[in-house]
């Protein structure tokens, strides 16, 4: 894990080559992560990427967070690996949910990293969040008809109530 | 070169000057296998395009046993969620029990004892083995080696009534919490525990003397299903897939989490990444976790298997008539839970398949505002196209066993 | 030499098992048998003695029930105890005569649905419960199937039988082998014709539920009663 120090000079290169891509940076628990403006996330982890020195190469985990009541509501975050020097480092790009019927949207990351493709499709599907640039974005885990975004926080849970004996003949089935 | 070319090879120089050109009448079928199929390891459905026997494209469809278990989990305090991530990859499920468990104490920055830190090595390294003779037995199965399932799933059998004895059932068991093990092991269990450790390398190897040199087996495996070791990492892959093609990434030497830094075994790799090298280094690291149990095992320290945190563990039951101050601990961590600050974390541990990571987002209230699981099998999977586009269908029943998908894992 | 031929006549062999003395008067019915000499009523008890009769549907029945063909399926964590460890050597479902697992659903008698039925899957399930053949039946194993577990969200379906008839239930998370094998058993004796008896007949419970005893759920509201007698509607159209 690049340590506090190691975070702000990584935040200071980037801010060099692309002015105002992170405007902030956290670290908590040893983790160390930075927050990164949605439209230039592709350039943020390009540089990651490819920078000598830096060489963040493995894309770990691509997953989206719902951070309501919070604005910006979503949260995707990269968590990306320098296998050489074994360091973590996370990038978490901050995109509100736009009013009305339109879906968040963000760049897809799928020719920097393959990895992604599985994942952004399953924050697609949980989150509604649009990838621009994935060759086949569709649901990948509910049926493909299927309508609403689960994993937001405004979504109902689901589920029916439990059956005991003083309900059951309210409930089609619920026959001795 | 196939027989057609040599055949217009052998014409055009033949008959000097003639034109002979190749027409393949290509008929591209596309077959749907699954969700129900019995080659499959769970219900994984797979729209394959073939040319004849050839594989020419396939996707895998999933999301057939999706639970919902992120979204569940968002509704229930921290230690009810333990349970329920249990169950993703159902046959790994201590490991997913120590990914969120240590992530939730990394959160809250709580120490858990050493010798919870070593049953905890030992039950993971059993349900590494587990995992390992389930796939060996299914991916026989589906191979035609019949007979292996037998074998594998009576050592398992041996497994489980180690997981009953200890933590009180089969399968998905509870046993971690956060903070340690939720019960001490009890006694005979040790005694129990070395006799299968004596008697597991032997079988290991009657498995080896059964398959490694079994000409069908090779024919089946060898040099097929191989993806070279950049492609892998590009799409994300580890795991004994990445192993099995010649990288020694393996996140328990390289991340040293629960003590595993003090254990002496040794990480197996391929050479050349197909088939035959992943169930080669499978079956060797049934051997090194063998290895890591016994040295666990010796060196198990004594002392309290749980963290003393009464804010995040529940106080022994025996203290409950006497203290006040524990009967209101144990009130307010059984009703409400505790409550974690807010904060966001991820931590990976080394599963079976590969890099199991979880993510904790919380809010600081008593339940998580999300749980993300990374799982292994989901991203394997990504390479699965890789592995069997150009080869025969035979070839890609083959990779599908080796691949090793668990759904549950997949789906989530 | 007058050879004296007597008729064994009126004995009850069958009291004294084993002994030689009934072993020789069997002997000697049997000669009177072949010689003929046996007549009405003693040939008729003779027959009884040694024939199995009975009806051919019960023969149909123990036949089916012995020798039951399950569909390899299987959903989640409840797929690997069974059908994968029921099969395997400790807990044999060969000596219940279940040997015989059969991928396919037309060959097969009866489907353990072991595993959560999520709503991607449950349209399968049921194509796969249709595609086989009568008689069959189906065991749900686990809880997750029986009444969707412990996921009562989005994604699961609250219990198998919301979408096809289920026989059998088998409580349990997973449920142990030996849970799932006394299961099939009970779905032995039903399938023989002797069914065991459901919790209310045995413990003489029915009618002692709240809203049979005068609680308040026995005095429903106008607008719930309406709601319940549309869905029993519903249910018996």
């Amino acid at each position: 894990m690049p340590d506090a120090a190691g975070l702000e000079l990584i935040r200071a290169e980037i801010a060099e080559k692309h002015p105002g891509a992170v405007p902030a940076t956290s670290f908590e628990h040893g983790q160390a992560m930075l927050v990164v403006d949605p439209e230039q996330v592709l350039e943020v982890l390009r540089w990651l990427r490819d920078t000598p020195g830096q060489e963040y190469r493995f894309l770990s985990s691509l997953h989206a967070a719902d951070y309501l009541p919070a604005e910006p509501r979503f949260g995707v975050h990269y968590e990306l690996l320098n296998r050489d020097r074994v360091e973590r480092l996370r990038v978490k790009a901050v995109i509100a949910d736009p009013p009305g019927e339109e879906l968040p949207e963000l760049d897809s990351c799928v020719e920097l990293y393959p990895a992604a493709d599985f994942q952004e499709r399953e924050a697609y599907d949980f989150f509604g969040i649009v990838f621009r640039g994935h060759p086949d974005l569709r649901r990948i885990l509910l049926p493909d008809d299927y309508v609403g975004w689960p994993q937001r926080r405004d979504f109902p849970v689901g589920g029916e109530p439990v059956l005991f004996t003083h309900n059951e003949h309210e409930t089609a089935g619920g026959d001795s | 070169m196939s027989t057609l070319e040599e055949t217009a090879a052998g014409v055009r120089e033949a008959l000097p000057g003639s034109e002979v050109q190749l027409e393949r009448a290509t008929e591209v079928m596309t077959i749907n296998i699954g969700p129900h199929h019995p080659a499959t390891h769970g219900v994984l459905r797979l729209v394959v395009q073939l040319e004849g026997e050839v594989v020419r494209d396939l996707y895998p469809v999933i999301g057939y046993v999706h639970t919902g278990i992120e979204k569940s989990c968002e509704d229930k305090s921290y230690w009810k969620v333990i349970p329920f991530v249990e169950r993703m990859d159902y046959v790994s499920y201590y490991f997913q029990m120590e990914a969120f468990c240590g992530a939730v104490e990394r959160l809250v920055e709580l120490q858990i004892p050493e010798r919870a830190k070593a049953l905890r090595v030992i039950h993971l390294e059993l349900n590494r083995i587990h995992s390992h003779l389930v796939w060996l037995g299914t991916t026989a199965l589906d191979l035609g080696a019949i007979s292996m399932l037998w074998y594998c799933f009576r050592e398992r059998d041996k497994i489980l009534d180690l997981f009953e004895m200890s933590g009180g059932q089969r399968m998905h068991t509870r046993y971690f919490q956060v903070g340690g093990v939720i019960e001490d092991v009890p006694l005979g269990w040790e005694q129990k525990l070395r006799r299968f450790i004596a008697d597991m390398p032997v079988r290991v190897e009657q498995y080896m003397a059964l398959l490694d040199r079994n000409e069908i087996f090779l024919n089946r495996t060898r040099n097929t299903g191989v993806v070279p070791r950049d492609r892998l990492l590009e799409l994300g892959v580890t795991g004994p897939l990445l192993r099995a093609a010649g990288e020694p990434w393996d996140l328990r030497k390289v991340f040293d989490y629960l003590g595993y830094g003090r254990y002496d075994f040794r990480i197996p790799i391929g050479t050349v990444g197909d088939n035959y090298d992943r169930y080669r280094v499978r079956l060797a690291e049934m051997v090194e976790s063998v290895r890591i149990i016994e040295q666990a095992l010796d060196g198990l320290p004594e002392g309290p298997f749980i963290a003393d945190d009464r804010k995040y563990v529940l106080p022994p039951r025996s203290e409950l008539s006497t203290s006040m101050e524990s009967l209101i601990h144990h009130f307010k961590l059984v009703t409400e839970g505790y409550r974690v600050p807010p904060g966001e974390l991820y931590y990976a541990i080394e599963g079976p398949r590969g890099e199991l990571g979880c993510f904790v987002l919380a809010d600081g209230s008593a339940k998580p505002a999300r749980v993300h699981f990374r799982d292994s099998s989901f991203v394997n999977l990504q390479a699965f196209r890789d592995m069997c586009v150009g080869g025969y269908v035979a070839d890609m029943i083959a990779s599908l066993g080796m691949l090793d998908p668990i759904l549950g894992g997949t789906d989530r | 030499m007058e050879v004296e031929r007597r008729k064994v006549r009126g004995l009850a062999p069958l009291e004294q098992p084993g002994t030689p003395e009934e072993l020789r008067i069997r002997q000697l019915r049997a000669r009177d048998m072949l010689r003929g000499d046996l007549d009405d009523a003693d040939i008729e008890s003779y027959v009884e003695e040694r024939v199995v009769t009975t009806r051919l549907d019960k023969l149909l029945n123990w036949a089916r029930a012995n020798s039951m063909f399950p569909l390899t399926f299987g959903l989640a964590c409840c797929a690997i105890e069974s059908p994968i460890a029921l099969v395997t050597a400790r807990y044999d479902l060969a000596r219940f005569g279940a040997e015989a697992l059969r991928a396919s659903p037309r060959q097969a008698d009866f489907i353990i649905l072991s595993g959560r039925v999520s709503i991607k899957m449950a349209p399968i399930v049921r194509r796969l419960y249709d595609q086989m053949l009568e008689p069959k039946w189906s065991i749900s194993m686990g809880a997750c199937s029986s009444s969707g577990g412990m996921f009562s969200n989005y994604a699961v379906v609250q219990g198998a039988d919301k979408f096809m008839p289920v026989d059998l239930h088998v409580p349990g998370c997973p449920p142990r082998p030996e849970a799932v094998l006394y299961g099939f058993t009970k779905l032995q004796r039903k399938i023989m014709g002797n069914p065991d008896p459901g919790w209310r007949a045995r413990y003489n419970a029915a009618g002692t539920e709240e809203w049979a005893r005068g609680g308040a759920a026995s005095r429903p509201s106008a607008e719930e009663a309406e709601a319940y007698r549309a869905a029993r509607e519903l249910l018996n159209a």
